[in-house]
């Protein structure tokens, strides 16, 4: 069961070839057994098999939701009322939220199972995974190997077989480049298109959830049920949701790619490079035509990220101040020892790193100089991809610099480990929509396409990453040891 | 104050936006609840909770606007004030900063019958903060959030009035106008209506400002100007003793009548603003400023004015009668009730009624005789069926209880006796029991004359019209 499709999986729920407590219980166990992956902070046997019974009378007087009975784990970003959500923090430890996500509530509606909350870098900050509070999570390609981050639990789960499909989030590549690195297929919508609220916040205009599954075909069924316009997310925008696996099938005949040269410097190792390239001749035999585009702003996007996702960090991480909720420190004296030690006990270094790099950048005096300039550079990137799009239907480039490094191989040098996201970094900065699809292997370890289109046009990437997937098996490939 | 000396005042002002939610969130923004039970997940700053807009609050904001012939901004943008504080629970206030919703305006006041122009340099859309309570916890500091998000429009003045008096004229305007819009309940008690001062002081005819200090959260009319004139004098005593001002906050210590230093400019926050990412500008559109002007109520200036042209009233009446969008209509109410008794009613809502209120503490709309029983009542006087002194009595009535002027004008029997036979046997019989008065009234003395209208009065207990006595006596007196 645990190799199906979320499509096979429907239709063996509503042909009774199986229950959903059975395939709830077969992920469960498959959880239990493939602990040392560490994929999970928190797994709900109970809550998870009682929705899975409720799944399966609904299923049997037959009207039930989508994905009704279909297990999926949430990354530990989305509230979840009654279960922990942690963000991967110390701080959040002992939160639980009163209250769902819009799309944790979109979901249920749906009639999934949550089978447990995902591991994560802290708050999202992190290309690794290593920085959770929880501990680093294994690449089930190599387990020496980190399996990218921040969605780094999600990405497992998945390409592990420990879940059918997942969520992640994705504020600078955070689910592309851990899509890629496990060999998983994610996407990360235009934003706005699906609801923020409940996603714990890390950089607000950059912050987008998504799915994150093992096929494109997977992914639109995920995408169906994520999508939509929630009047409690002033960001969302009000427009209708496609059918994502209506066009799946579309030909691509005529399809315009580019290249944008920024993405093939020597920066690209180059049997990646080599992989990208049979990836993109494989498109040429779907009938696309295959130009190169000049993007001369993207060299900035890593710096101006840093400005503004720091900077909206270090104001969206204030509300922890062990006040209301979260960690409080022992015995504070005053005031501004609550405040200091809570905050400096309970956040790991790179969150700190980024509150502080944040605070100066928005700091009096040096506001115009980082703040607004990064602002400017953010517009000039986005003015890179209207001109780059208007000439082509899609880009298409590497999602990393190279495969899936080793535990604890950058975790000294902050540089090294932000140039991670070199690839996906620019896609946030101007809000478009991107896809990480498998497209071969270095070295036995995964290599991830990536596809970006233009605002909204989530179901014709799904297109793409489908027919590719038709022509190809990369994403049928499982790690030695999960088959 | 010493007279080398002018003051230069600014003030800003919190209005709190009367609307039924909060402006992120749909929490109640009633007064007086149990702490912590009107704030929702988003007030309490909980982990991925999002504001959303309370487009009321935008409306009032633009109505505010327009009344103070205000610019309004079509393009306005949400920026955050960061700083930490228990009682605000994101670390961050939601304001505005470089661009608010409100620009440029102005108000106009009056000071000793002279009136001056008060320029408003913006208004701007913000959310409160909740309360620290440091009483009844034992060394402990409670948090109530009951406050935190609470709509706030932030009136902020030019630096324009030069006493304490001109900054208390222009803080009852601004007062008595959003009450007009209702945009605000104008309750200072309960927070709705505060004011921070900024205060400077030069020597008169230098151009250049003093340096200033700002009075924070002060909550009356009273303690606005003793804060004021305070803070001057401190400034004028500390420069002609060779100090100098130093920027700071202060605060004002209304039982001791002081202010004193809360913070200086070295210590102050750096707030750090930036756009807010969770919202999205405010558009403004041509369109919803129309429509909104349309509905705009008819303002203090404007209807003084027309109280002057149509009701023929003086302009202290006016004034009075106008100083309150509740009075007003209570006036208008009697006027209409009364057939049109437009100076009487005057007369009367200025003199007995506005004196009993104050008496009694009570705000017009608690007034117990209402403009159709005071209409009444006014009517029996218009048509003579009682006098001015009877009228007296009977207002009292109609204060303490529930009939109409009619009925106890027939329950009492004060009616005016209006037969002049009857009258005249009183007078004969009055001046025949009072020769003196009336020797003196004969050989000159005309003030003798009120004694026996006195007289006269008393033996009909008032129900005699005092004209027709006082007629009636004169040509008496004059016959033989």
């Amino acid at each position: 069961m645990h190799n199906m499709t979320l499509s096979e999986l429907t239709a063996g729920l509503r042909d009774k070839q199986f229950s959903s407590v059975e395939l709830t219980q077969a992920f469960l166990s498959r959880i239990d057994q493939h602990q040392d992956l560490n994929a999970f902070i928190t797994v709900n046997d109970e809550t998870a098999l009682q929705q899975a019974q409720a799944a399966d009378q609904l299923i049997s007087a037959g009207n039930a939701g989508p994905l009704a009975g279909i297990p999926i784990a949430q990354k530990d970003i989305f509230c979840t009322l009654g279960t922990k959500t942690s963000c991967g923090s110390k701080m959040l430890d002992n939160f639980i939220a009163p209250y769902n996500a819009t799309v944790v509530d979109n979901f249920n509606r749906a009639g999934a199972v949550m089978l447990g909350k995902l591991n994560m870098d802290e708050f999202a900050m992190g290309s690794s995974n290593e920085n959770s509070f929880y501990g680093p999570v294994r690449n089930p390609w190599d387990t020496d190997c980190v399996p990218g981050g921040s969605s780094g639990g999600s990405a497992v789960a998945v390409a592990a077989r420990l879940a059918p499909a997942a969520t992640g989030t994705d504020t600078g590549g955070s689910i592309r480049q851990p899509a890629a690195l496990c060999g998983i297929t994610g996407l990360k919508p235009t934003y706005g298109r699906v609801s923020r609220y409940g996603m714990i916040a890390y950089a607000s205009s950059l912050d987008q959830g998504g799915p994150m599954a093992r096929s494109a075909e997977d992914a639109a069924l995920l995408m169906q049920v994520m999508a939509g316009f929630d009047p409690k997310d002033s960001t969302s925008v009000e427009q209708a949701v496609p059918d994502y696996s209506a066009c799946l099938n579309d030909s691509l005949q005529g399809l315009k790619i580019g290249l944008p040269k920024q993405f093939f410097s020597s920066a690209l190792n180059s049997q990646m490079a080599a992989a990208i390239q049979a990836a993109v001749d494989e498109y040429r035999k779907l009938g696309a035509e295959v130009k190169e585009v000049d993007m001369p702003n993207l060299e900035l996007a890593i710096p101006a990220y840093y400005v503004i996702a720091s900077a909206e960090c270090s104001s969206n991480l204030s509300r922890y101040d062990g006040v209301r909720f979260g960690y409080r420190c022992q015995n504070p004296e005053d005031l501004t020892d609550l405040y200091t030690r809570s905050r400096g006990e309970a956040f790991g270094a790179e969150v700190k790193r980024r509150i502080l790099m944040g605070t100066y950048a928005l700091s009096a005096g040096y506001y115009d100089a980082y703040y607004l300039k990064a602002q400017q550079v953010r517009r000039l990137i986005s003015d890179d991809f209207k001109r780059a799009l208007s000439e082509v239907d899609v880009l298409m480039g590497p999602v990393t610099p190279s495969t899936a490094f080793r535990i604890g191989e950058k975790t000294s040098d902050p540089i090294q480990m932000y140039l991670e996201d070199i690839y996906t970094i620019a896609i946030n900065l101007a809000g478009l929509p991107a896809m990480s699809i498998p497209a071969g292997f270095v070295e036995g370890m995964p290599v991830g396409l990536q596809v970006i289109g233009n605002y909204f046009s989530e179901a014709k990437l799904l297109n793409i990453g489908h027919r590719y997937q038709q022509a190809t098996d990369w994403h049928l490939q499982v790690p030695k040891g999960f088959e | 104050m010493n007279s080398q000396w002018e003051a230069v005042i600014g003030l800003e002002i919190h209005t709190q936006l009367s609307t039924k939610s909060k402006i992120f969130s749909g929490a109640s923004t009633a007064y007086g609840a149990e702490p912590n039970t009107q704030a929702c997940a988003v007030d309490l700053g909980l982990p991925g909770v999002l504001p959303v807009l309370n487009q009321d609050a935008v409306r009032k904001a633009v109505t505010f606007g327009l009344a103070i012939d205000a610019e309004i901004a079509p393009h306005s943008v949400f920026a955050r004030k960061n700083y930490f504080y228990p009682d605000l629970p994101k670390g961050y206030q939601i304001s505005q900063f470089e661009l608010p919703i409100v620009g440029n305006g102005h108000l106009d006041i009056e000071v000793d019958g002279v009136e001056k122009r008060i320029g408003i340099t913006r208004a701007h859309l913000e959310e409160d903060a909740g309360k620290s309570l440091h009483e009844d916890f034992h060394g402990l500091t409670g948090i109530d959030l009951n406050r935190a998000g609470t709509p706030l429009l932030e009136i902020v003045s030019e630096p324009d009035m030069r006493s304490a008096k001109e900054a208390v004229a222009y803080m009852r305007k601004l007062h008595e106008l959003v009450r007009y819009l209702e945009i605000c309940d104008g309750n200072m008690q309960e927070g709705s209506f505060r004011c921070d001062a900024n205060v400077s002081v030069r020597p008169k005819g230098q151009k250049e400002f003093g340096t200033r200090a700002e009075i924070k959260n002060i909550n009356s009319f009273r303690f606005v100007e003793k804060a004021i004139n305070y803070e001057i004098e401190r400034q004028i005593d500390l420069i002609e003793g060779g100090g100098k001002v130093v920027q700071e906050t202060r605060l004002y210590d209304a039982n001791k009548d002081e202010t004193r230093s809360m913070r200086s400019k070295e210590e102050a926050n750096d707030y750090r603003y930036f756009p807010d990412p969770d919202l999205l500008p405010v558009l403004i559109e041509e369109s919803l400023k129309a429509e909104i002007r349309a509905t705009l109520p008819e303002l203090p200036v404007a209807k003084k004015q027309r109280f002057l042209d149509q009701y023929g009233l003086d302009d202290e009446s006016a004034s009075t009668l106008t100083s309150s969008r509740e009075l007003a209509d209570f006036y208008e109410a009697v006027v209409k009730a009364s057939g049109g008794e437009a100076k009487l009613a005057g007369n009367w809502m200025t003199g007995d009624v506005l004196g009993a209120l104050n008496k009694a503490s009570l705000e017009i709309a608690a007034c117990p005789v209402s403009a159709e029983r005071l209409a009444g009542l006014l009517k029996r006087i218009a048509d003579n069926t009682i006098s001015g002194k009877i009228a007296k009595q009977v207002f009292d009535k109609l204060w303490n209880g529930t009939a109409t002027a009619d009925e106890i004008i027939a329950q009492e029997g004060l009616k005016q006796i209006t037969d002049t036979g009857a009258i005249e046997a009183i007078v004969d019989k009055v001046i025949a029991a009072n020769p003196v008065p009336v020797e003196q009234y004969l050989s000159g003395k005309d003030k003798a004359l009120m004694a026996l209208v006195g007289q006269i009065m008393k033996e009909t207990q008032g129900k005699a019209n005092p004209g027709e006595v006082n007629k009636m006596l004169m040509e008496k007196l004059r016959k033989p």
